[in-house]
Parts: structure tokens; C-alpha cells; sequence
């Protein structure tokens, strides 16, 4: 069993990652469950989203305890959410974030989620949004398939930006 | 289509399958989603029904009785204060012997407000006469769906029958879901005492003392035929669709000298926590109970029960707990816990297991302990 958890603000695309995560997993021929953890979501407000991906059938329905990979959309939470909670030393936490950032005694793969949106215009309501090009930095790292990220991906938005997200996150991060 | 989706969604599309006639809802978190899903079938053409979206649940039971006596198939969902404001509804649907199908997405009831995972709405409505089942993935949701209305159909049964998911924790997971068509799997309804619009009648006058009775039994012998019609039903669908379902699920129970008994995803979660427990030695199984209502009457003879009740009544104690000792030679170690989406992992369940003390209760996360 591989366990993802995603760390986001509301508004970023957060849950929708984490659907999107699982939709590829399982086209990669895995069990896979996705787990938005609900509580009083509002924008900015920091997000929690649970991934699992199994070669057998997933019976918990529980939060992720001790995540294999750990997805932080947003930086600031580095300073504020304790997203390393349950990591084993050595896990990898895919950042999204324009600069390297050291976490002592973590793999951590930089990815410039943000930027991407902004040359794509992926942006609502302000808000750039970064649920289809995490799947391309999770495909680059293994986690997933570039093919499954993107046929998820397109299933779910017809706009190709969202799939051309993914696929210039997967060029850009260095994994 | 084999694809992944919320517990909700496994509901929708279910009933897409089942055509009804007339769905009448109002939305309520956690169960929004079957509704605006429906509500968009509806309005896609995908589904041929007639949506009526009602200004309450009072009045969505009370459209569904309204269509559902003219021998049309029904359908409505809710959860929690929306299933609560629906009960007076709920006992007529069930004393007019009207098959009215619906999801309630479990949820707790207020106050304090909390929209999270908690049976005690479900279990409130108990005596309604209405068919109880609880399910656990978005699979069984959905496949349990399309029984429930051939079993409520069932000229031994004309009873209504409430599909259980736990809010959020089933209702928004994301899961491998494969939709089947339904195909002949449901017959269409013939409703023997339906109302002929085109000769109105007066329904339900008032029924004295000699003659109230024997509707009330009416509702029991049902109730107790409908053990055999789910029965039938549950083999059917294995055939058709390959998935097997009963009364209860069992797991390692073959050996077990320690069973753990809870309803929903718990008792699912505690199959997790049986191989946890396997693995130290301790010889645990599980007994997931799908029907509530027939009791489904799990037979727990000779061995220590750990149960796990998401609800409770108050001054007396977990609904499923006091259920058991009331249907099979058990103690129980009673375990309330999960309540308004306390969050329970197989590592907690594991853990009830291994400090049960047999007739005592323990509330998970509340220092005290007490005996029952």
C-alpha cells in the first residue's frame, strides 16, 4: 500500500488532486482510494486530502497516518501545517515551490506548480490552480503514469491546458 | 463502466439504473451530491424521471407517498436533520405498504452541529417499519441500490427500504466502482392496492381499536418474510452480477474466538484490524452487519464480541450492542465510537480488541468507564 497525503489551501485544487491521483492509479490498473478529509473548507484555509494505491483491495477508509509521499501545493504551509507528521525519515515531499528547498532529512522534488498555471493562464478567481499538474510531478516520481495523468485528467476537463500542465510539470521537475 | 467514485456517486448512478418514476429531494450535506447528480441525469436526459425538487423533507417523503400510491417507483435521499424532519412521513410510507426506495447518508444530529459520519439518525427511525441496510464501499452502495428496490417491490415484502452510507467517510471517498447494467434485474412494480387516479378514493379513514392491530401486524409478518425475499434477492444479483452479498459479512470468522460486530465502514475498517490482531496471535474476526432491519441476527454463540455501535440511546446504551444481547448468547464489550466522525482507525479497533472487558461499555476518547 503507497500512501499520499496532500496538503493544500482551499481553492488550489487540493481534493481534486487527490481525485484525479487515484482516477490515474486505477487506470494504471491499481486499487486506488481517494479521501478528502472535510472539515470547515473555506478559501486559503489549509487542506487536507488522502491518497491510497494498492494492488488489492483498500478496506480503510481512515485518514493517513503515515503518508509514503507527502504533496504540498502551497509553501506557506511549510511554516504553519507540520506536513512532515508521520513521514518516515527519508520520504519524499513533492513541493510546489520556484526555488530548492532543504527539509532536514527528507527527499524533497521542487516542482514550480504556480508558475505553470500562470504561463498556461490555469487561474479562477485569482487562484492559480495546481490539481492537474501535481499528477505530472507524481508521474515523474513514479507514483503514477504520464499516460494515466492524462487520460484522468482529460476525462475530467476538456480545456487541454489542464493536461498540457501536467505534462510541462513532468519536463520541468527534476526527479 | 469500471471507474472510481464517491459512495454518492455509486448511489446515483444506481438509481439512473433503477428508472424511477418520481424523485422528489431536497439537498443536505452530506448527501447533496445523490441529488444535484440525479437533478443532472434528469436534466441530460439520461434518466426519465420527473424530478420535484420539494422545499423540505417533510414534503419530499410526502411527494414520494403521493406518487408511490399510484404505483410508480420512487426514490428520494437524505441524512441526519432532513431524515428527522421526515419521520412522521416515514411510518405513513411504511403503514401504506408503499416501496419507496432511499439513500440516507448517515450523519450526526445536532446540536452541537456536525454534518460527519454518525448512524444514530438511522437508528432513531427504527421502528418506522421501514427495511434497514448498511453498506460499506461505493460498490456495495451501489449494487445494494438496485436490490433494495426489487426487494421493497416484492409482493411478501411492499415495505419501504433505507439504503445506509456513512457520511463523508463513504459518501465523498473516492473508490473502484463498476457500473452493470441492471437490465431485467428489477421488474417493473405492480403495486396490488394502487390508486387509480381515474377512480378517486378516500385512503386511510380513521381504524378502530378491532381492526389496527392486524395492520400492524401486516407490517411485521413482512418484516419477517422479508428475511427469505433479501435472501432470494442477494442470490439473484450474485448470479447476474458475480457479486455475493448476505445478512452479514464475515471475516475470518471460521476460527475466531474474538468477534468484532459493527455496522458500515467501521466494519470494514475492522477487517484491518483482524489481520493486525492475526498477526500478534489473537484470534479476531469480524462480523460486518448489512441488515438492520429484518435483524439480521449474526449467530456470535461461544465466542467474545466486541462491538463497535457510531451511535447511541441514551440512558441505556449502543443500539447495536443492546440488538446482540437481545438476539444471541453474548456479553459484549461495548464500544461507542465514531460518533459525529470521530475518526477510528483498524489501529483503534485493534486496540478495543485487546483491552475488551466483556459487559462493560467504553466511549472511545472519554476517560471514564462504566458498566452497562
Amino acid at each position: 500500500m503507497f500512501e499520499i497525503r496532500i496538503h493544500s489551501r482551499g481553492g488550489q485544487g487540493g481534493v481534486t488532486a487527490a481525485r484525479l491521483i487515484a482516477l490515474a492509479a486505477f487506470y494504471d490498473g491499481k486499487q486506488a482510494t481517494a479521501t478528502p478529509f472535510y472539515g470547515a473548507e473555506r478559501r486559503g484555509a489549509p487542506i487536507v486530502a488522502f491518497v491510497r494505491i494498492c494492488d488489492t483491495a483498500i478496506r480503510t477508509c481512515c485518514q493517513v497516518k503515515e503518508p509514503d509521499l507527502v504533496v504540498v501545493l502551497d509553501p506557506t504551509l511549510l511554516s504553519t501545517v507540520n506536513v512532515l507528521k508521520g513521514l518516515a525519515p527519508g520520504g519524499t515531499v513533492l513541493l510546489n515551490s520556484p526555488h530548492p528547498v532543504a527539509l532536514d532529512g527528507f527527499r524533497v522534488v521542487t516542482a514550480d506548480l504556480t508558475g505553470i498555471a500562470l504561463v498556461l493562464d490555469l487561474v479562477i478567481a485569482g487562484s492559480p490552480l495546481l490539481d492537474t499538474s501535481v499528477l505530472g510531478g507524481l508521474a515523474k516520481i513514479g507514483v503514477i503514469t504520464l499516460d494515466s495523468a492524462k487520460r484522468a485528467i482529460a476525462e475530467n476537463f476538456t480545456d487541454p491546458r489542464n493536461v498540457a500542465a501536467a505534462e510541462k510539470a513532468y519536463a520541468e521537475v527534476a526527479a | 463502466m469500471h471507474t472510481i467514485a464517491t459512495g454518492n456517486r455509486g448511489v446515483a448512478e444506481a438509481v439512473r439504473e433503477a428508472k424511477p418514476g418520481v424523485v422528489a429531494a431536497y439537498p443536505i450535506t452530506p448527501q447533496t451530491e445523490i441529488v444535484e447528480l440525479i437533478a443532472q441525469y434528469v436534466a441530460q436526459g439520461t434518466m426519465q424521471a420527473t424530478y420535484i425538487p420539494v422545499e423540505s423533507e417533510h414534503s419530499a417523503m410526502a411527494a414520494c407517498i403521493g406518487a408511490s400510491a399510484t404505483g410508480i417507483r420512487t426514490f428520494t435521499a437524505t441524512s441526519s436533520q432532513g431524515l428527522l424532519y421526515m419521520h412522521e412521513m416515514l411510518h405513513w410510507a411504511a403503514g401504506a405498504r408503499l416501496p419507496i426506495v432511499m439513500a440516507n447518508v448517515n450523519r450526526a444530529v445536532a446540536p452541537p452541529w456536525n454534518v460527519w459520519a454518525d448512524h444514530t439518525d438511522a437508528l432513531s427511525q427504527r421502528d418506522t417499519g421501514w427495511l434497514q441496510v448498511y453498506v460499506a464501499t461505493a460498490q456495495e452502495a451501489y449494487d445494494t441500490m438496485l436490490m433494495a428496490f426489487r426487494i421493497a417491490e416484492h409482493e411478501d415484502v411492499l415495505l419501504p427500504v433505507m439504503v445506509n452510507l456513512d457520511g463523508f467517510i463513504l459518501s465523498h471517498t473516492m473508490q473502484p466502482l463498476e457500473t452493470t447494467p441492471a437490465g431485467d434485474f428489477i421488474p417493473p412494480l405492480s403495486l396490488p392496492h394502487a390508486i387509480d387516479i381515474k377512480d378517486p378514493a378516500a385512503y386511510s379513514p380513521l381504524t378502530g381499536p378491532e381492526y389496527y392491530f392486524g395492520f400492524r401486524w401486516e407490517i411485521e409478518r413482512s418484516m419477517r418474510d422479508a428475511r427469505q425475499v433479501i435472501r432470494e434477492v442477494e442470490e439473484a444479483f450474485a448470479g447476474k452480477f458475480g457479486r455475493r452479498y448476505g445478512p452479514v459479512e464475515e471475516y475470518r470468522t471460521e476460527d475466531a474466538e474474538v468477534v468484532i460486530v459493527a455496522m458500515g465502514t467501521l466494519g470494514r475498517e475492522a477487517q484491518v484490524a483482524v489481520d493486525r490482531l492475526r498477526q500478534e496471535g489473537i484470534p479476531a474476526g469480524a462480523v460486518r452487519l448489512r441488515w438492520f432491519r429484518p435483524f439480521a441476527r449474526p449467530d456470535l454463540a461461544g465466542r467474545e464480541v466486541v462491538v463497535i455501535d457510531r451511535d447511541y440511546s441514551f440512558g441505556f446504551g449502543g443500539v447495536l450492542a443492546h440488538s446482540l444481547r437481545a438476539t444471541t448468547p453474548c456479553n459484549p464489550y461495548s464500544v461507542i465510537a465514531g460518533l459525529g466522525g470521530q475518526e477510528v482507525t483498524y489501529a483503534d479497533i485493534a486496540q478495543f480488541v485487546r483491552q475488551r472487558k466483556p459487559g462493560e461499555e467504553f466511549w472511545f476518547g472519554v476517560e471514564s468507564h462504566g458498566d452497562v
